[in-house]
C-alpha cells in the first residue's frame, strides 16, 4: 500500500492555500491531520496530483466561542477541542462524543474540520453538527460563504465544498439554558466507525434526535410536541425511515432496533439533563 | 543422531548445588526486551539490502474463481523503474508443483497460472527499482479472466453440482478418511441417551504486527538461492520449497533474522512466496525484497481453516459418555498447501480431549473452497475440535439437567492413570485433572460466581456462566500427518515420526558462552529461557550466556522438525539446549578434574567457578577451564576432542509413528487448562460483556512465570478476538470483505477484560527433558467454548456461532421486530449481493425514452465520468469511467449489455466492470411506464463486487452502489429528455451476445 505520486505543497497562510486550490482545483486535495486522508492515498482510493497541507496555518488554528457559537479553525485537531476548558459547559454534547473519535492517537492529529470534511456517514462530528443545527465556513480566493449542517453534507463522502473552497472553520452552536444534550454510540470495538451514533437535543417542548451510521449522512429528525407515549412510535417511525444496510458488523435490522432501542434511553438521558 | 536414550536416566535439572541461584523457574526479566522497546530490534526491513536489490509487488486476482484467459505485461515492462514482470506460467516453466503430505493432483505453485482460486490470489510480480514504482505498474498489467462460478461454504462446496475447484482432482473434497478407536457403533447401540448437535467454527487468524518479508537472490554460479525471510517453519519445508526449485536442499540457503514481529502460526504460509520470488530473482537477475502489506496479509497471506463438525454421543442416564462420533467438514480453501490439513490431524489423537471416553469414531473430510488457503494458526486444530466437544459436553448436561461441571468431572481420565493412551492414540504424560479444577473453583471462587448469577437472573438480566477444559498437545510427531494416508500408503511411503530438536552450546578461549538452537522465535523469549537453562547448568550469570537465534541452513544444525510451531520450544528445543549444556558442562568436569584432584563427578559449578562439591574453596575458573580446551588440547584427557562445542540432536521415543489401527501419539507432552466465566447479554444492544473470567493451566514445569504467563495472557487476548470480533468475512459470491483492519477487528488493550490467572498443580512432564510443557496455545483452544457456553447458559440457546456480534446476539434474543406502521415500499428482495430498487422520472414520452436507453451519446452524457463509450454489438458497450463517491474515485473499463427487451416496456441490463481497484458484476431490470406525457423508469439490481473495492469499502458498499445507480438514473433522466426517437435496430442480438457475455449474472 504505497501511494501514487503527488506533489505536497506545505502552507503557512491561507492565502497560499486557497491559490492552490483555485490554480488546480479538483487536482489538489487538502490535508489537514489526514488520518482518514493518508490511509486512502496508500490504498490508491484517491490519487490527487497536489496535496495542501494546512495543518500548520497559524490562523487556522484557534477556538472562540460567541454568544451563539464556538468557532473551531481548520488546523484545530481535535485533541485540542478535547482539552479546551469550555467544552463541557459549552458543547456538552461535542464533550460527550469526542472520546468516541478514534483513539487519542488519531484525535492528535485529527481535526474538526477534516472530519466534516470527509463526510464519513459514521463519524460523530458531522452528526453533532447535524443535530446541534451547527454551520461551516467555505471560503475561496474570491468569496466566503456560510452553510449550515444540512446544506452541506450531501450524502456519502460527498459535500457542498467546491473544489476551489477550503472550509476554514465550523461554527457549533453553543449550549442553551433549559435544553439537555446527551449522545451514544455502538461500535464493535472502542473506537471503531460507529455502527450507530445518536445525538439528542431536548428542549422547550422539542426534541432533536440526530442519528449516524444508518443512512448514508446523519440524519436528524425533530418533534415539536412528543409525549413519552409517543415516543416509541415515533423512533419506530425513524428507524424505518433512514433505511440502512446490512455489512458484515452489523445487519440493517440491528440498526433500526438501535435507534428504537438506544434512540429512548437517549432523549429520555437528554429530557433529564434539560431540566 | 545423539539420542536421549544414549543418556538413560533424564536429568531432571533440580540436583541443586550450593551457593547457587537456580534461573529456571524464576520470573527472569526478558533480555529480548531492551532492543525491543527502544525500537532496536532488527527486522527484516531494517536490514541492509544488496545494491541493485529490487522491490516486488503482487498483482492479485480479484475474483474468487476464474480462468485466466490471457495476461499482458508490456505496458508495465515499460513503466519507469521496472525491471521484470513475473506470471504463472513464467513460475511453472522453472519450478515443479509445491507438494503436500499425500499423493493429489491438485497443483499448488504459489502463484495462478490458468486460474485464479481466491481473492488475493498471486497473479504476476512486478519488479521495480522502488515499491512505488512496482505498485504504480501494477495497474498496467492486462489481465483478461473468465468468471466462474464460486463456493465458500465448506457444505455447499460437497454438493454434487457445485463448482469445482480442481478439475484434476474431480470434487472439492480432496481427501476423506474414516477412523474407528474402540466400538462406537456398539456403544451407540447399548447407550439409553443420545445427542446430536452440529457446530460452524469461523475462519480467522491471529495477526502479527511485521508481515512477510522476504529477500531472495538467484545465485547464478550455483544454480542456488540465498534467501532471508521471516519463515517460522518447520523446516519439513525446505525439502518442499527446495524440490519445488528443482534443486537440493544443501543449495537452497534461508536465513531467518534475528527478529521477527510476531506470527501466531502465520508465518508457516510464507514458504510459497520463497518459491515465487527465487524466480523472480532468477527471471530479473536481481535480488528481490518483498514486504507484505497489511491489504495482503489479511487477504492473501493464511486462515485457520473453518470448519463444520457434527457431534454424536452416546452416554447413560449419570451423563457418562461411552461414544463420540465427530464428523468433520474441514475447509482448506482453494489450496492445500503442505504441511496442510495437519490442524485436524494433529488433533487426531485428543479427539475425546480431557475425558476417558474409550470409543470414538471421526469422519475426516478436507475439502477446498474459493477462499485463502490455510495454514498454522495458534491453537492449530484445537479450537475447532474442542469446540464441538465441550460444546457437546454442555448440551448433554442440559439435557439431563446437570450441572456442566459435574458432568465433565465424571468423564474426566482418572487422576493417577498417567501416562494415558487415549483411544485414538495420544499417550497423555501426566496430568491431575480433578485437582486442578478443584483448585481452581476453589481459588476463583466460583461459588461467589454463581451467587451472582443468580442474583443477575432474579433482576431479569441475562447472565450465564461457561466451563470448559482442554488437553493441550505440545511438540508435535512428525508422523501425525501420515495418519490421514491409510497403512498401506503409510507403508510404502516409509515410516514417520519424531521429533528431531537441535541446539549448540560453545564456549571460546575466555570463557564466554554462547548459544544457537533452531527454534525461530517470534517475540516469545526464547532467548532469554535458553539462557536461564545454560546459566543454571553452568553456574554463570544469565548475562554471561548469549543466545543467537538466527537460523541458517547452510551453517547451522537443523533437522525437519526445525521451526517455531505447536508449542515446541519449551518440551523439544529447551530438552536439546539443555542436554547440549549438560554435555558441555561434563567436558568442563573432566578437564578441571585433574587441576582439583576430584573424580569429575565430584564437581560442581557456580558464580563463574568450577570446584570440588566437598571443598567449594578448591576451585579454578570457568574461563581458565575454557582456555585449557582451547589453547592446550594435549593437556586435554585422552580422546577428549578439543574446544568446547557440543551441538546435540534430541528426540523423544515416546514420538511413535501412526499405528495399524490409525492410533496416533500427536505430541509429546500434554498440558491441561480449565476455564470458567461468568458473562451479561446486554438485552439492548446484545453486547456481551465479561464479567469474570478464571483460566487455570497445568504445563508441568514452568521455566519462567513471567513468559508462561505472557503466553497465557497473549492466547487470552487472541482468543477473546476470536471469540468476539475476529472472521475473515466472505460474501456467498465469494468476494472477501474483511481487508483492512476496520473490518477484521482484533481486540485492543480497551476490550481486554480482567484474567484471573492460576497455575495451582505443576505435573512435570516424563517425557521432556525439564518436565517442561507447552504453554502458548491453550487459551485458543478453552476461551471461544467457554464463552459460548456462558451465553448458551444465559439465553438458553444451543446453537453457538462465534465471533459473537453483538447484532447476531440479539436476534437470538429477541426474534420479532416492531413492523413499520405506515406502508412503504417493501425492501428489496435479499440477494446474494448488493441489492437495491429505485425509480426516475422522464419528462419525455416513453417511446423516446426508449430510445435513449439505446443511445451511445445519451448513455455517455449519464455515465459521469465516462472517458469513451462505444456500442460493440447492436445492444452491447464499452466504456471507460472514472467511477467514485466523493473523493473516492477509480478508473473502471465497463461492458454493459441489454437482454430481454420488450420494447418499449422493459429490459434487463448485464454488466461488468474491472480496474485496479476491483472487479463487479452486476444486473438490472429496467421497466418504463408511461405517466401522461411523461415517462416513469423503475429499475431494480443486484451487484457484485470484488476484489480491492470490496475488501476496504466494507460498511460504505451498499450506499455507494445506491448513490453511483441514482445517480446514473438522474443524469439519464436529464440527458434523454427531448430525445428523439431512433430507428429500431434489427440484428439479431442474440446470436453474439451469450458467448461475448460469458461472465457471471
Amino acid at each position: 500500500v504505497k501511494p501514487a505520486s503527488f506533489d505536497y505543497a506545505y502552507c503557512d497562510a491561507t492565502d497560499e492555500a486557497l491559490r492552490l486550490l483555485a490554480q488546480h482545483g479538483d487536482e489538489a486535495r487538502v490535508m489537514a491531520g489526514g488520518q482518514s486522508l493518508m490511509a486512502m492515498l496508500n490504498m490508491r482510493l484517491v490519487r490527487p496530483s497536489l496535496l495542501v497541507d494546512i495543518s500548520e496555518i497559524k490562523e487556522l488554528q484557534y477556538i472562540k466561542s460567541s454568544a451563539d457559537y464556538v468557532e473551531i479553525g481548520a488546523a484545530t485537531t481535535q485533541a485540542e477541542l478535547e482539552v479546551w476548558p469550555h467544552l463541557k459547559r459549552q458543547l456538552p454534547l461535542i464533550a460527550a462524543a469526542l472520546p468516541h473519535i478514534g483513539h487519542f492517537q488519531t484525535r492528535n492529529r485529527g481535526t474538526v474540520c477534516g472530519s466534516l470534511c470527509h463526510a464519513d456517514p459514521s463519524s460523530e462530528l458531522p452528526l453533532c453538527l447535524a443535530t446541534l443545527g451547527g454551520h461551516v465556513v467555505l471560503q475561496s480566493r474570491r468569496r466566503k460563504r456560510v452553510l449550515p449542517a444540512d446544506e452541506f453534507q450531501l450524502g456519502l463522502l460527498a459535500t457542498a465544498k467546491r473544489v476551489d473552497e477550503l472550509m476554514v472553520a465550523t461554527r457549533y452552536p453553543t449550549a442553551r439554558a433549559g435544553f439537555g444534550y446527551a449522545f451514544r454510540e455502538i461500535s464493535r470495538r472502542h473506537g471503531d466507525f460507529a455502527i450507530v451514533a445518536l445525538a439528542a437535543v431536548v428542549g422547550k417542548g422539542t426534541v432533536r434526535l440526530g442519528v449516524g451510521g444508518v443512512a448514508d449522512k446523519p440524519t436528524v429528525r425533530e418533534w415539536d410536541k412528543l409525549d413519552e407515549s409517543d415516543v416509541p412510535d415515533a423512533l419506530n417511525d425513524f428507524a424505518w425511515d433512514l433505511g440502512g444496510g446490512d455489512d458484515i458488523h452489523a445487519t440493517a435490522r440491528y440498526r433500526r432496533e438501535m435507534v428504537r432501542r438506544l434512540g429512548r434511553k437517549l432523549i429520555e438521558e437528554a429530557r433529564r439533563c434539560a431540566s | 543422531m545423539l539420542s536421549e536414550n544414549s543418556d538413560g536416566a533424564r536429568d531432571t535439572g533440580l540436583s541443586s548445588p550450593r551457593n547457587r541461584k537456580r534461573y529456571v523457574g524464576q520470573r527472569v526479566l526478558r533480555v529480548e526486551n531492551p532492543a525491543l522497546l527502544c525500537g532496536r530490534g532488527q527486522f527484516i526491513d531494517d536490514l541492509p539490502a544488496k545494491p541493485g536489490t529490487l522491490d516486488a509487488a503482487i498483482l492479485r486476482s480479484p475474483h474468487p474463481h476464474a480462468e485466466i484467459l490471457s495476461i499482458d505485461t508490456a505496458a508495465a515492462l515499460a513503466r519507469p523503474g521496472v525491471r521484470a514482470v513475473v506470471t504463472g506460467q513464467d513460475v511453472a516453466a522453472l519450478t515443479d508443483p509445491l507438494i503436500v503430505g499425500f499423493a493429489t493432483p491438485m497443483q499448488y505453485r504459489g502463484i495462478a497460472v490458468d486460474r485464479v482460486r481466491y481473492v488475493g490470489e498471486p497473479v504476476a510480480i512486478v519488479c521495480a527499482t522502488n515499491r512505488y514504482l512496482a505498485e504504480d505498474a501494477l495497474d498496467h498489467i492486462r489481465v483478461d479472466y473468465r468468471p466462474l462460478p464460486a463456493v465458500v461454504d465448506p457444505i455447499a462446496a460437497t454438493a454434487p453440482d457445485a463448482p469445482v475447484l480442481h478439475p484434476a482432482v474431480g470434487s472439492n473434497v480432496v481427501s476423506y478418511r474414516e477412523f474407528r478407536h474402540g466400538d462406537a457403533a456398539k456403544a451407540f447401540a447399548e447407550a439409553p441417551r443420545q445427542s446430536e448437535i452440529t457446530i460452524s467454527y469461523p475462519r480467522n487468524s491471529i495477526t502479527p504486527m511485521e508481515g512477510y518479508a522476504v529477500v531472495a537472490e538467484h545465485l547464478p554460479d550455483s544454480g542456488g538461492y540465498d534467501v532471508i525471510s521471516n519463515f517460522q517453519g518447520p523446516f519439513s519445508l525446505h525439502p518442499v520449497m527446495a524440490r519445488a526449485l528443482r534443486i537440493p536442499g544443501s543449495r537452497l540457503r534461508h536465513r531467518s533474522p534475528a527478529n521477527s514481529g510476531g506470527s501466531f502460526g502465520s508465518k508457516l504460509a510464507l514458504f510459497p512466496y520463497i518459491v515465487v520470488l527465487c524466480i523472480a530473482s532468477r527471471i530479473a537477475g536481481r535480488p528481490i525484497r518483498w514486504i507484505e502489506d497489511r491489504l495482503e496479509h489479511l487477504a492473501a497471506a493464511s486462515a485457520a481453516p473453518n470448519r463444520v463438525t457434527r457431534v454424536e454421543a452416546a452416554y447413560d442416564r449419570a451423563g457418562v459418555v461411552s461414544a463420540l462420533r465427530l464428523t468433520h467438514w474441514d475447509d482448506h480453501g482453494a489450496y492445500l498447501r503442505a504441511p496442510m490439513p495437519a490442524p485436524i490431524y494433529r488433533m487426531h489423537g485428543l479427539s475425546t480431549n480431557a475425558y476417558a471416553i474409550r470409543n470414538v469414531e471421526v469422519l475426516n473430510h478436507i475439502l477446498v473452497t474459493n477462499k485463502c488457503p490455510t495454514g498454522a494458526v495458534r491453537g492449530f486444530g484445537g479450537p475447532q475440535l474442542y469446540f464441538a466437544i465441550e460444546r457437546m459436553m454442555h448440551t448433554i448436561a442440559s439435557e439431563l439437567a446437570l450441572d456442566p461441571l459435574d458432568l465433565i468431572r465424571r468423564n474426566l481420565i482418572p487422576a493417577g492413570s498417567f501416562p494415558y493412551r487415549a483411544a485414538a492414540g495420544a499417550l497423555i504424560d501426566s496430568g491431575d485433572y480433578q485437582r486442578v479444577i478443584d483448585e481452581t473453583v476453589r481459588q476463583g471462587d466460583l461459588q461467589a460466581l454463581k451467587q451472582r448469577r443468580e442474583r443477575a437472573r432474579q433482576e431479569g438480566r441475562l447472565y450465564g456462566i461457561g466451563y470448559a477444559v482442554a488437553v493441550e498437545p505440545s511438540q508435535s510427531n512428525m508422523g501425525y500427518i501420515s495418519t490421514l494416508k491409510t497403512g498401506i500408503e503409510r507403508e510404502r511411503a516409509g515410516q514417520k515420526d519424531g521429533a528431531v530438536a537441535a541446539a549448540t552450546v560453545n564456549i571460546d578461549p575466555l570463557g564466554g558462552i554462547s548459544v544457537i538452537a533452531d527454534s525461530v522465535p517470534q517475540g516469545q523469549g526464547h532467548q532469554t529461557a535458553l539462557a536461564q537453562v545454560v546459566a543454571d547448568e553452568l553456574g554463570v550469570r544469565i548475562e554471561d550466556v548469549v543466545v543467537n537465534l538466527e537460523t541458517d541452513t547452510q551453517k547451522d544444525g537443523w533437522s525437519i522438525a526445525a521451526g517455531n510451531y505447536s508449542c515446541r520450544f519449551a518440551p523439544a528445543t529447551v530438552s536439546a539446549t539443555h542436554l547440549a549444556a549438560v554435555r558441555i558442562r561434563e567436558k568442563l568436569a573432566r578437564i578441571a578434574a585433574p587441576s582439583l584432584n576430584v573424580s569429575a563427578d565430584r564437581i560442581e559449578f557456580a558464580n563463574g567457578k568450577v570446584f570440588a562439591r566437598d571443598n567449594p574453596d578448591n576451585a579454578v575458573s570457568l574461563h581458565r577451564v575454557a582456555g585449557q580446551a582451547h589453547w592446550s588440547p594435549a593437556s586435554l584427557p585422552d580422546g577428549m576432542a578439543p574446544a568446547l562445542r557440543e551441538s546435540v540432536t534430541w528426540s523423544a521415543p515416546e514420538l511413535t509413528p501412526t499405528s495399524a489401527g490409525d492410533e496416533i501419539n500427536t505430541s509429546l507432552a500434554y498440558g491441561f487448562g480449565f476455564d470458567f466465566c461468568g458473562i451479561e447479554i446486554d438485552r439492548d444492544t446484545g453486547e456481551i460483556r465479561i464479567d469474570k473470567y478464571v483460566t487455570s493451566h497445568d504445563c508441568g514445569t514452568i521455566l519462567n512465570p513471567g513468559l508462561a504467563d505472557g503466553q497465557i495472557r497473549g492466547s487470552f487476548a487472541a482468543a477473546i478476538g476470536a471469540s468476539l470480533y475476529e472472521e475473515y468475512a466472505y460474501a456467498e459470491d465469494g468476494s472477501f470483505l474483511s481487508g483492512t483492519f476496520a473490518d477484521y477487528l482484533i481486540p485492543t488493550a480497551a476490550e481486554m477484560p480482567q484474567l484471573d490467572l492460576l497455575h495451582p498443580v505443576q505435573s512435570p512432564s516424563p517425557f521432556t527433558r525439564l518436565g517442561a510443557k507447552g504453554i502458548a496455545e491453550g487459551n485458543q483452544y478453552s476461551t471461544p467454548v467457554c464463552l459460548a457456553n456462558a451465553v448458551a447458559d444465559a439465553i438458553g440457546r444451543s446453537d453457538i456461532t462465534v465471533p459473537l456480534r453483538p447484532a447476531k446476539v440479539l436476534e437470538w434474543i429477541d426474534t420479532a421486530e416492531p413492523p413499520r406502521r405506515h406502508a412503504a415500499a417493501p425492501r428489496a428482495h435479499r440477494a446474494s449481493g448488493i441489492s437495491g430498487t429505485g425509480f426516475a422520472r422522464v419528462n419525455a414520452p416513453r417511446p423516446a425514452v426508449w430510445s435513449a436507453l439505446l443511445d451511445e451519446d445519451v448513455l455517455r452524457r449519464a455515465l459521469s465520468g465516462c472517458e469513451y463509450l462505444e456500442r460493440v454489438e447492436p445492444y452491447a458497450f464499452r466504456a471507460a469511467v472514472d467511477l467514485g463517491v466523493g473523493p473516492v474515485k477509480g478508473r473502471f473499463e465497463a461492458q454493459v449489455g441489454l437482454f430481454d427487451l420488450d420494447e418499449p416496456r422493459s429490459a434487463v441490463l448485464r454488466g461488468s466492470l474491472s480496474g485496479p481497484l476491483g472487479a463487479a458484476s452486476g444486473n438490472g431490470h429496467v421497466e418504463l411506464s408511461p405517466e401522461g406525457e411523461a415517462c416513469r423508469i423503475d429499475y431494480r439490481y443486484e451487484i457484485h463486487l470484488s476484489g480491492r473495492i470490496a475488501m476496504i469499502g466494507g460498511r460504505m458498499l451498499e450506499a455507494a452502489a445506491r448513490h453511483l445507480i441514482s445517480e446514473f438514473f438522474r443524469r439519464f433522466a436529464a440527458s434523454s429528455a427531448g430525445t428523439q426517437p431512433e430507428q429500431k435496430l434489427h440484428i439479431a442480438w442474440r446470436k453474439y451476445l451469450p458467448t461475448w457475455w460469458g461472465g457471471r449474472t
